[in-house]
């Protein structure tokens, strides 16, 4: 609850320091536009036509239950490598066997590139909605697993002895040690392989599936509809900088505020 | 109320840290422990905290509430100044209301302002931590006080600033307190009773009273007894100084005029010296 106000509260001085970030994107903005000029709409459309035509699809209904198929499949492989990977990796950090053994695991998985699993997912699974949603979750995993053993890995002996000596009983331990220790690790995890998952359901949506924004964008491809290509690529995006700066970034900056650099 | 360490050894894997060490440590008294650095002080106030289990031997702490000072803050960065002061008081399930009130008083007590309180530790000077870990044992009301070189990175008037107001909370309450600490001068200002201890493997191998009331130590009587202290052959053996050039300034003149010379007495395998500075 308390985080939900400090949340609120927060939006508006948040949103007020954001302006750099918004010059920065209208910086953007006005580059794409040049390029536009430079090789015309059929190449690059410009921000106005693509904005047009995003509306216009918002408008027809259509776009909004594409969108949504995908943030299905997008959150839902998202949250099972976030319960999966933060238990697995909290549970490896506890033991040195098994920190070390995962390593080299875990070079693998995160150097294996993600078309090479959806490849794999798509001869597993088929053309259903558990090929992009596995893929998403074996791109996410590693990340997440990563950060949940590194923040069991760094608990400090120190502070270990302090709730010792100051005879903190086993739950408030866990609740004012351990926890905010980890999450300090976890949450950036967390953060980043959000932002993965989103890239990656596209990804896997353009080859695997017949619905979801991955597959309108392979059929405004195949229209050679330079205008729709570039809207659905602008939803996407749109949707993830919502997601990633009106809610993950100021409930970051609250978990975290006794970090020295934010 | 006491403390008692009978025959207290204690061995890392192969390597033994301590060895036999015996301290009675009774209600009211102040003690400081020094030695040379890598000698088992920490460890054996680590045992004492129950932080780690004696190899062999007994520790038996018969007071109510031991409080332990670490020799760095080692505050929870997640927490504000407040919210670690009051750490001991919310283990022991104080109201709400009653740990804000009394970590916050206490931390005044100690200099902190409200605005301090507020801060999470990486936004506080060092010496501003030491006061809130000092805070953090203090809140717990404790008959028995551990510390370890509690103050030893902060500079000369931070440090005499917080032994004052240590001195004053102890002074207060009766606490009982055994200390570490590098700087013999501050072991004289500080305790009734000093004990050296040698390395490899830890042991005690002197003991010296100090038998002036802590309210009557001056200045000079402080740097006198210090340089007595330091004069006397198990503290020289124990740092590895050489033996003195002057092995006693007997009589008066000069800057150690007054002082006797310290007289070691033999009880039992350990030395005993008595440095009692009379006005001469
Ligand atoms: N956890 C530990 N494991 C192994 N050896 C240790 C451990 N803690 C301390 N020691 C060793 O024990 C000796 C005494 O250390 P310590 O009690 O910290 O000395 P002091 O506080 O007097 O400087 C040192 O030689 C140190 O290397
Ligand atoms: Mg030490």
């Amino acid at each position: 609850m308390n985080l939900l106000r400090a949340w609120a509260t927060g939006i508006p001085a948040y949103l007020w320091s954001g302006w750099g970030a918004v010059a920065s994107l209208m910086m953007l903005l006005a580059l794409w536009d040049w390029g536009s000029q430079l090789y015309g709409d059929l190449v690059l459309p410009s921000p106005l036509a693509t904005f047009d035509t995003l509306a216009g699809l918002l408008a027809e209904g259509g776009a909004w239950q594409e969108l949504a198929v995908t943030a299905r499949r997008a959150l839902a492989g998202f949250a099972l490598s976030l319960a999966v990977g933060s238990v697995l990796g909290l549970l490896a950090g506890l033991s040195m066997t098994a920190s070390m053994m995962s390593r080299p695991i875990v070079t693998v998985l995160v150097g294996m590139p993600p078309i090479a699993w959806l490849v794999l997912a798509l001869l597993w699974f088929g053309a259903g909605d558990a090929t992009p949603v596995f893929t998403v979750f074996i791109a996410c995993f590693p990340i997440i697993f990563v950060g949940a053993l590194q923040g069991t890995r760094t608990l400090d002996d120190q502070l270990k002895d302090v709730a010792r000596a100051y005879r903190l009983p086993a739950r408030m331990t866990l609740t004012d040690v351990y926890l905010p220790h980890v999450l300090s690790y976890l949450f950036p995890a967390w953060i980043a392989a959000l932002g993965m998952s989103w890239k990656i359901v596209v990804m896997a949506e353009l080859l695997s599936t017949p619905d979801g924004v991955g597959a309108a964008l392979a059929v405004s491809r195949a229209h050679l509809d330079t205008a729709a290509s570039m809207a659905w690529i602008a939803a996407v995006v749109g949707l993830l900088l919502a997601v990633e700066y009106l809610v993950l970034e100021p409930v970051k900056r609250e978990v975290e505020s006794w970090r020295e650099v934010q | 109320m006491m403390l008692e360490l009978s025959q207290l050894s204690h061995r890392f894997a192969l390597t033994e840290v301590l060895a036999g060490i015996n301290l009675t440590l009774p209600a009211g008294e102040s003690v400081a422990l020094v030695g040379p650095s890598g000698c088992g002080k920490t460890t054996m106030l680590n045992l004492i905290a129950g932080l780690d289990r004696p190899s062999e031997g007994r520790i038996e702490n018969r007071y109510a509430a031991t409080a332990y000072v670490f020799q760095q803050p080692r505050l929870l960065p997640w927490k504000t100044a407040l919210d670690n002061i009051a750490l001991g008081l919310k283990a022991r399930r104080v109201g709400r209301q009653e740990w804000e009130a009394r970590a916050a008083a206490l931390g005044r007590r100690l200099g902190l302002t409200g605005a301090d309180l507020d801060k999470f530790p990486h936004a506080l000077s060092g010496g501003m931590q030491s006061r809130v870990a000092l805070a953090r044992a203090l809140a717990l009301e404790p008959d028995l006080l551990l510390l370890d070189e509690p103050f030893s990175a902060l500079d000369v008037g931070l440090k005499a600033e917080l032994y004052a107001l240590l001195l004053a909370e102890v002074m207060a309450r009766g606490t009982s307190v055994l200390m570490i600490t590098h700087d013999l001068m501050e072991a004289v200002r500080l305790s009734d009773r000093i004990l050296m201890m040698a390395p490899a493997p830890g042991r005690i191998v002197g003991e010296f009273r100090l038998e002036r009331a802590q309210a009557e130590r001056d200045e000079a009587w402080i740097y006198h007894s210090t340089a007595a202290f330091m004069r006397t052959p198990e503290v020289r053996a124990g740092f590895g100084l050489p033996p003195p050039p002057h092995p006693s300034p007997a009589g008066g003149g000069g800057q150690g005029g007054g002082l006797p010379p310290a007289a070691a007495s033999s009880r039992g395998p350990e030395k005993k010296a008595e440095m009692s500075c009379g006005a001469h």
